[in-house]
């Protein structure tokens, strides 16, 4: 378990951390998701060891680690870049770790070989990283970093480097690791997709503060801030309330607490169709519906219709176990 | 840009036409008057006593202040890279010191200092170590004047290799020892062979600054390029030709590690 405390930063005049306090549950796989400027970055840096705090306090396991260099941590640390030792074949690359540490030579083989096993990278021992693809070299990063056994995983956007098919299949090979290794794993990203879909807890940043923290759905559902809401997804103002696209429903008839608006334009994306809404009492939204609601109402242009917020709403979450809130 | 072909073969022709008078006929013309009275002459000339001592204490001192000069580079081409502090750009500048200044002004300060009339210069001779007109003060000019190379050399490779690979060794638990040694050195390898290269060419081949601080006592504190400046003032023009020949040989040598060096540097 990391527990943070009180942490702030400041390079020169930026305030990159302002009083941070989070908890990271053991063996979650946690999200820290923000704009770039936000502090996620900074904020795993200090965790590693690799930036030090202005002032605040970091716990690793129980133990205050904000003094320990990072070589005494107990981390795994996953660069965007790889940070591969490009003088090294693959095999001595992982094996880095447990030499540093004097494991007898037989232990480390073994271990080198599982984890190559583990990452998919079993035939590739004696290449040296410039023989391997972007997506492979952060796999064996991977596996250099787990090498170690360490208490807690650390990965500073470790997909933002590879191209869109890479990564999405990496976010769902590293989902799989992670339940099959259990190591409890922090995870950098400024791709709200990403943290959605990989993470089982988000951390939302901005500013250098937590906006919130949460389940993806209790975040993308209940958005505790403006900021949230509109990083999460897009967002329609309709009338005042800001709801998802989605979430408007609409229909032929007035509907109580419905808005009137002319259909000005239909857009087809798909397998969902956008529906541009002129607003009777000013001002313009997008809808997002489905191909089969939009048969249903037969829409064109220039259409009189009622746009209605329905939105579907997550049960309440459970007072989070220690972890507040902090806006 | 596009230019004809004519244009494009004079233009070959006159870079050509250049090199040869300003740089190989000159070269050329050394190694022939060399050798043009015999292998015999050649030999005798080299093997005499004052001509094997200069050629000792060249290899002498370049073996004493290179790698010291390279400890030091590397050690401050880190520094550069790698440390912020205040006068960064002051230390940027006076590295670059010994390219600016002449190398006989370099001789004549180092006089200053190290003489026995001088204060610094007293107190080390009360001491028994006697640094001019003998061989410490010519290592002293000698490093004085290779201080850029490997430094100039090594600054940029590190940073173009980044920071993020010693960050790596960290988090796996690597001190700052071993991650010198284990990954900021192999990364850097070849930058230094390059400054070594180049800085032991340029020790072998200084000439002001050793020649002031020298004293020039033949047999003692002569090294190859002050052979060559003596022999000439007296006379022995083909005894210079020899020495010249021997240190141009060595030059060629040193080229032929730098053409050997460069590809693997460049794709490191």
């Amino acid at each position: 378990m990391i527990r943070v405390s009180g942490l702030t930063k400041q390079f020169g005049d930026f305030q990159a951390l302002a009083e941070i306090d989070l908890e990271i549950p053991e063996g979650s796989l946690t999200a820290l998701l923000g704009p770039s400027g936000s502090g996620k970055s900074t904020l795993l840096r200090i965790i590693a060891g690799l930036e030090t705090p202005d002032g605040g306090r970091v716990e690793i396991d129980g133990a205050d680690a904000t003094g320990v260099p990072p070589q005494r941590r107990g981390i795994g640390f996953v660069f965007q870049h790889y940070a591969a030792f490009k003088h090294m074949t693959v095999y001595d690359n992982v094996a880095f770790g447990l030499k540093i540490r004097k494991t007898p030579k037989a232990d480390t083989q073994r271990r080198v070989d599982e984890l190559l096993g583990i990452v998919g990278l079993a035939g590739y021992s004696a290449r040296y990283p410039s023989q391997l693809s972007g997506g492979q070299r952060q796999r064996m990063a991977l596996a250099r970093a787990l090498a170690v056994e360490p208490r807690v995983l650390l990965l500073d956007e470790p997909f933002g480097a590879l191209d869109a098919t890479v990564r999405e299949e990496l976010r769902q090979w590293l989902r799989r690791l992670h339940d099959e290794v259990g190591v409890t794993t922090v995870l950098v990203t400024h791709d709200q997709q990403e943290a959605m879909d990989v993470a089982d807890r988000l951390v939302v940043l901005n500013g250098g503060r937590i906006e919130q923290i949460g389940t993806p759905r209790e975040i993308y559902e209940r958005p505790a801030t403006p900021f949230t809401m509109g990083f999460l997804g897009p967002t329609a103002d309709l009338g005042g309330e800001v709801v998802r696209p989605h979430d408007i429903t609409l229909s032929r008839e007035p509907v109580s607490g419905g808005h009137e608006a002319m259909v000005r334009r239909v857009h087809y994306l798909g397998f969902e169709v956008r529906v541009e809404l002129e607003l009777a009492e000013g001002g313009s939204v997008f809808v997002q519906i489905t191909r089969r609601e939009l048969a249903e109402l037969e829409l064109h242009d220039g259409d009189v219709i009622w746009a209605r917020s329905e939105t579907l709403r997550a049960p309440e979450p459970r007072p989070p176990a220690g972890a507040e809130q902090v806006s | 840009m596009i230019v004809p072909s004519w244009a494009r073969l004079s233009l070959r022709t006159f870079v050509l036409i250049y090199l040869a008078i300003l740089l190989l006929a000159p070269v050329g013309l050394i190694f022939y008057r060399t050798f043009e009275p015999g292998l015999g002459a050649v030999w005798d000339s080299i093997t005499t006593p004052e001509a094997k001592s200069a050629f000792w204490l060249t290899i002498k001192i370049t073996l004493i202040a290179v790698p010291l000069n390279t400890i030091f580079g590397v050690l401050l081409a880190l520094i550069l890279e790698r440390k912020q502090f205040r006068g960064k750009a002051l230390l940027n500048t006076i590295i670059d010191l010994p390219f600016a200044i002449s190398p006989v002004v370099i001789g004549l300060s180092l006089l200053l200092v190290y003489s026995i009339n001088e204060p610094v210069g007293g107190w080390l001779a009360d001491r028994g170590i006697r640094v001019m007109f003998s061989m410490p003060g010519m290592v002293l000019a000698t490093m004085f004047v290779i201080v850029p190379f490997v430094v100039r050399e090594v600054a940029p490779v590190l940073d173009e290799v980044g920071d993020e690979q010693e960050q790596a060794a960290a988090t796996l638990g690597a001190s700052g020892w071993q991650s010198f040694w284990r990954i900021t050195l192999p990364s850097i390898r070849w930058g230094v062979a390059y400054g070594v290269v180049l800085s032991t060419a340029r020790a072998i081949g200084e000439f002001g600054a050793v020649s002031v601080v020298s004293g020039k006592l033949v047999g003692k504190t002569q090294t190859l390029t002050l052979l060559v400046g003596e022999r000439y003032g007296n006379f022995d023009v083909h005894g210079a030709y020899v020495a010249s020949g021997l240190l141009a040989l060595i030059a060629l040598v040193t080229l032929l590690a730098m053409t050997l060096i460069n590809p693997r540097r460049e794709h490191a």
